[in-house]
This record gives structure tokens, C-alpha cells and sequence, in this order.
């Protein structure tokens, strides 16, 4: 009895957190869409085609689940107990027709999923995505820049980053020339592990300390988000590093920065590559056309590498909490029984997860440093 | 195919906060830590070698102590022997000295005493002739009546005493 009371003031307990947390960012319009679904709970006497159709929505699609965790979203689903969601509405910030539109994705929350002239359907082949509800072909198309849920994770993970960074260069400031002390003493064998492992092995002595702050950040940022992905509520279960159009920023600034830092050797090495039979380059550029695909499968291969391990994790996850409902929907006890090992192997793939998390981390800040190290490399005289 | 489609607004946002995010730390967190990184290094570095010549000098120095206290313990004995041999030879100096001054004192002394004793003697001589002359004189002044003989005679006498 004791125990369970106590159980009972912990969950009440986490409850004001999360209310209060959900307060703090998004003030009360969520909790006025959340009390709007609650009152769309249809009455037992309703019509019969509407339960029909409540009863389909009910039946479980994995692959539908997994998929809206995975991608992005234009709210940050919280909780979700029965038709009671609690999720954080995100501002929508549109580019359609030379103007600019900005409302809350709240907005959408009705009958027909649209507003203001636009739409964002729930179901379907455009599911997720805003547009024009009456759109003409060739007509003028709908720029997204909102603030979806993954712009929201990279807003957070960016100010963690500059509290944490910024605190710990006073921290060295405070004790000059001593011994670390608390947050500065866990993050310092990680910037000296970039800077002796990952900069100086792959860039060499001379050159490494111009890459070093594009390193340090490129690897905190994908080892907070990997990590923070992993963490299953708010502000923590983004899909950031899982997401392609992140990584591919992140490899499309390594690749310009070897592209801006190449030396003639470097260039000379791909458009006349030394050692090479004079056939494969003079009537058609064969070689050269092999390196410069080179070039540019580099920086798509980190972005790939990243999208494909972070996402992998995610759903591989997702995929252990779906089993429990599909055997639960078979039969209640197989669901039970089903949940012991698939909570076993969460645990596990998350344990894994946090070893992916740093590994990809350091893969991605590795694999830039030997780009740069490459394109700067001095030619050796024979 | 959603997931491997990038949002336009995604990468709009996410180049935005990497770039801001980029020269933010790099001017406020990754620059100073790597410098204070790099100055406690060298303060170590600096610190643990000039340790290490401290205690080269140490040795040096505990090594040149002892070499100066071996040194003056030397000293001191060559000193001390020096001395010691200053010593005995005042001594034996003042030894053969002090019995050469007695030599020359008692030879002094036994010239002295014999030259008293010579003069004592030859006055003793003189005196000794001078009354056995008054006294033989006296005595022969009646018994021989030439003088002329009797002083021959004394004078004889005389020769014949020798005093030694």
C-alpha cells in the first residue's frame, strides 16, 4: 500500500514537471487543443458510421508509427493516452506567392486539417507536409520553413551547447593552469581526444588547429543530438542526426571546407593524377572523372552514414515497442509476454545505441579531419 | 519517401544554428579552452623539466658540498698535522735550544770558575810567594848572612813549588 502510494506521488511528481515544462515553452494553446480532443471523444450514442471510423484509426499500423516518430513533424508529441495528446504546437513560418505566412500548427487542428488557405494532411500520400488546399499544377509552390520538430531539437541542442561550452571556457579561465574541475573536467578528455586523436593523427601538427573548432563542434553537436535522441521525452527523442537534411548540411560544410582548403597538390592529384597511364586521362578524361566522383562520394557517404545509423537506431526501437502491440492485438497475453523480451532488447539496443552515438560522433569528425588532412597534404619529394 | 527527402526549411535552419552555433563557440568556447589547454601544458611541461633541473642541481650542489666538506676535513687534518709537526719541532727546538744555553751556561760557568779558580790560584800564588818570602825572609833574614845567596835560594824554591 505504501509502496504504491509512493509510486503514485512519483508519477504526480513527473507530471508537474512535464505540465510545467509544457507551460514554460508553449503556454496554454496547447493544452486548448488538447482539451479539443478530449471533447472530439465521440458520446456512446454517436453514429455508427463515425465509430466505424473511429475503430479504423484504432487498428495498429507499425509501419505508420514508426515512420511519424522517425520523420519530421510540425508538433512535439509528448504523451498520448487514449484520445488525450499531449503534444507541443510549432510555429509554421511558410514562403508561398512572394509572402510570408506565419501562424501555429495548432491551427490545423480541425475538420478539414487546414488554414488560412493552406493544408496539412494527416493521412495519405501528402501526408505531413503543408500546401495549398486549392492548388492549381504549375502553380506557385509552398516554401516550409517552419519550425518543426527537429528545427526545435536543434534549437535546444545548440543553446546546451553554448551554456555548457561557453560555462566551461570560464571554468579554464576561473582556474588557470589547474587541475579541471566538475563539467570542465568531463568534457576535456573529449576536446583533447579531438584534438590528439581525431585533428593531429589526420591533419598533422601544422595544420590542425585551423579545423579545430569546425571539429569540436561538428562532433559535440552529433554526439548531443545522438545522445538526446535516445532520451524518450521532451526535450530529448528528436530524430536530429536521423535526419537527412541535417547530415547533409553537416557534409556539405565539410566538403566546401576541403574544397576552399584544397592545395595544387591536391588538385593535381585528381585532374592529373600522378602515376596513371597517359590513355586513361588524354582522349576521355576517365581518371579524372573517377577521382572527382570520388570527391563528391565523400561527403555523401558521411551524410548517408550518419542519416542511415541514426534513423536504423530509432526505428529499430520503434520496432520492438510495435511488436508488443501487434501480439497484443492477436491475443492480451501474448502481448504481455511478448513485451518481457522486446523491453529486454530495447534495453539492449539502447545500450547499443549509446555506444552508436559516440561511435558515429567520432566517425563523422574523423572522416572530415582526413578530408581536410588529404586536401592539405604537403607533396612529398621523391 | 519522407525520410530520405531533405526539407528545404530543415537545411534553411539547421545551416543557420551550425553556422551561429559554429562562430559562437568558436569565439567564446573553443578558441579560449584550446589556448588554456595549450598554456597548461606548457606550464607543466615547464614546470616538470624545471623540476628536473632543480634536482640536477641539487645533486650538483649536495655533490659539490660534499666534495667541499671532504675538502675542508683535508684541510683541517693537513691543518691539524701541520701543526702537530710545528709543535714537536718548537718543542724540540726549544728543547735543543734551552740544553744548548745550559751547555753554554755551564761552559760559561766552568770558564768562569776556572778562570776565578786560576786567578784565585795565581793570587793565591802571589800571595803564597809573597809571604813565604816575607816569611822565609824573615826566618833565613837571620840565619844567612848573604842575602845575594838566600834570595837564590828562595827563588829556587820558588821554581821548584809548582801550584797545579
Amino acid at each position: 500500500m505504501r509502496r504504491h502510494f509512493q509510486s503514485f506521488a512519483r508519477f504526480s511528481y513527473r507530471t508537474v514537471i512535464l505540465i510545467s515544462l509544457f507551460f514554460f515553452f508553449h503556454g496554454i494553446t496547447s493544452f486548448a487543443s488538447a482539451r479539443e480532443n478530449v471533447n472530439l471523444v465521440p458520446a456512446s450514442d454517436s453514429a455508427s458510421a463515425k465509430e466505424s471510423k473511429e475503430k479504423k484509426a484504432e487498428v495498429f499500423n507499425a509501419g505508420d508509427m514508426i515512420m511519424e516518430h522517425v520523420v519530421d513533424n510540425h508538433e512535439w508529441h509528448i504523451l498520448e493516452i487514449g484520445h488525450f495528446k499531449l503534444m507541443i504546437p510549432l510555429p509554421v513560418i511558410l514562403y508561398y506567392d512572394g509572402k510570408l505566412y506565419s501562424f501555429c500548427s495548432s491551427r490545423f487542428h480541425n475538420e478539414e486539417r487546414s488554414y488560412n488557405g493552406f493544408s496539412l494532411p494527416e493521412e495519405g500520400p501528402g501526408k505531413g507536409k503543408i500546401v495549398r488546399t486549392a492548388a492549381v499544377p504549375g502553380g506557385p509552390k509552398v516554401y516550409d520553413f517552419s519550425i518543426t520538430k527537429t528545427v526545435l531539437a536543434i534549437f535546444i541542442s545548440a543553446f546546451i551547447m553554448l551554456f555548457v561550452f561557453i560555462s566551461v571556457a570560464r571554468a579554464y579561465k576561473r582556474n588557470l593552469n589547474k587541475a579541471p574541475k566538475g563539467m570542465q573536467s568531463m568534457l576535456e578528455p573529449l576536446i583533447i581526444f579531438v584534438r590528439d586523436d581525431i585533428a593531429k593523427s589526420s591533419i598533422g601538427e601544422k595544420k590542425y588547429e585551423k579545423y579545430m573548432p569546425y571539429l569540436l563542434t561538428i562532433f559535440f553537436f552529433i554526439f548531443l543530438n545522438n545522445i538526446l535522441g535516445i532520451i524518450p521525452i521532451f526535450p530529448g527523442g528528436a530524430n536530429v542526426t536521423g535526419n537527412i537534411a541535417v547530415t547533409m548540411v553537416m557534409a556539405v560544410f565539410t566538403f566546401i571546407l576541403t574544397m576552399v582548403n584544397g592545395n595544387k597538390h591536391y588538385w593535381v592529384d585528381i585532374v592529373n593524377t600522378p602515376g596513371v597511364p597517359w590513355w586513361l586521362k588524354l582522349p576521355i578524361p576517365l581518371m579524372p572523372i573517377v577521382e572527382i566522383i570520388g570527391v563528391i562520394t565523400k561527403p555523401f557517404v558521411l551524410m548517408v552514414r550518419l542519416f542511415a545509423n541514426m534513423a536504423a537506431g530509432h526505428i529499430i526501437a520503434l520496432g520492438f515497442v510495435s511488436l508488443i502491440f501487434i501480439f497484443g492485438a492477436m491475443n492480451v497475453v501474448l502481448g504481455y509476454g511478448v513485451s518481457v523480451g522486446a523491453v529486454a532488447f530495447m534495453i539492449f539496443m539502447n545500450l547499443l545505441e549509446l555506444l552508436v552515438a559516440f561511435i558515429q560522433a567520432y566517425v563523422f569528425t574523423l572522416l572530415s579531419a582526413l578530408y581536410f588532412g588529404l586536401a592539405t597534404i604537403e607533396p612529398e619529394h621523391h | 519517401m519522407e525520410l530520405i527527402t531533405p526539407g528545404l526549411g530543415l537545411i534553411f535552419w539547421m545551416t543557420l544554428v551550425f553556422l551561429a552555433l559554429l562562430f559562437l563557440l568558436k569565439k567564446f568556447a573553443w578558441l579560449p579552452i584550446l589556448k588554456m589547454l595549450k598554456d597548461r601544458e606548457d606550464a607543466i611541461t615547464d614546470a616538470l623539466s624545471s623540476a628536473d633541473k632543480a634536482k640536477e642541481e641539487m645533486k650538483q650542489m649536495q655533490f659539490s658540498n660534499e666534495q667541499l666538506l671532504a675538502e675542508a676535513k683535508n684541510d683541517r687534518d693537513s691543518i691539524l698535522n701541520e701543526a702537530r709537526k710545528i709543535k714537536e719541532k718548537i718543542i724540540e727546538e726549544a728543547r735543543v735550544k734551552a740544553s744548548e744555553e745550559a751547555g753554554n751556561i755551564m761552559a760559561s760557568a766552568l770558564e768562569n770558575i776556572r778562570n776565578e779558580k786560576m786567578a784565585a790560584l795565581t793570587e793565591l800564588k802571589n800571595e803564597v810567594g809573597d809571604l813565604s818570602l816575607d816569611i822565609a825572609t824573615k826566618i833565613l833574614q837571620r840565619e844567612l848572612s848573604d842575602p845575594k845567596k838566600q834570595e837564590e835560594f828562595a827563588l829556587q824554591l820558588l821554581k821548584e813549588i809548582k801550584l797545579n
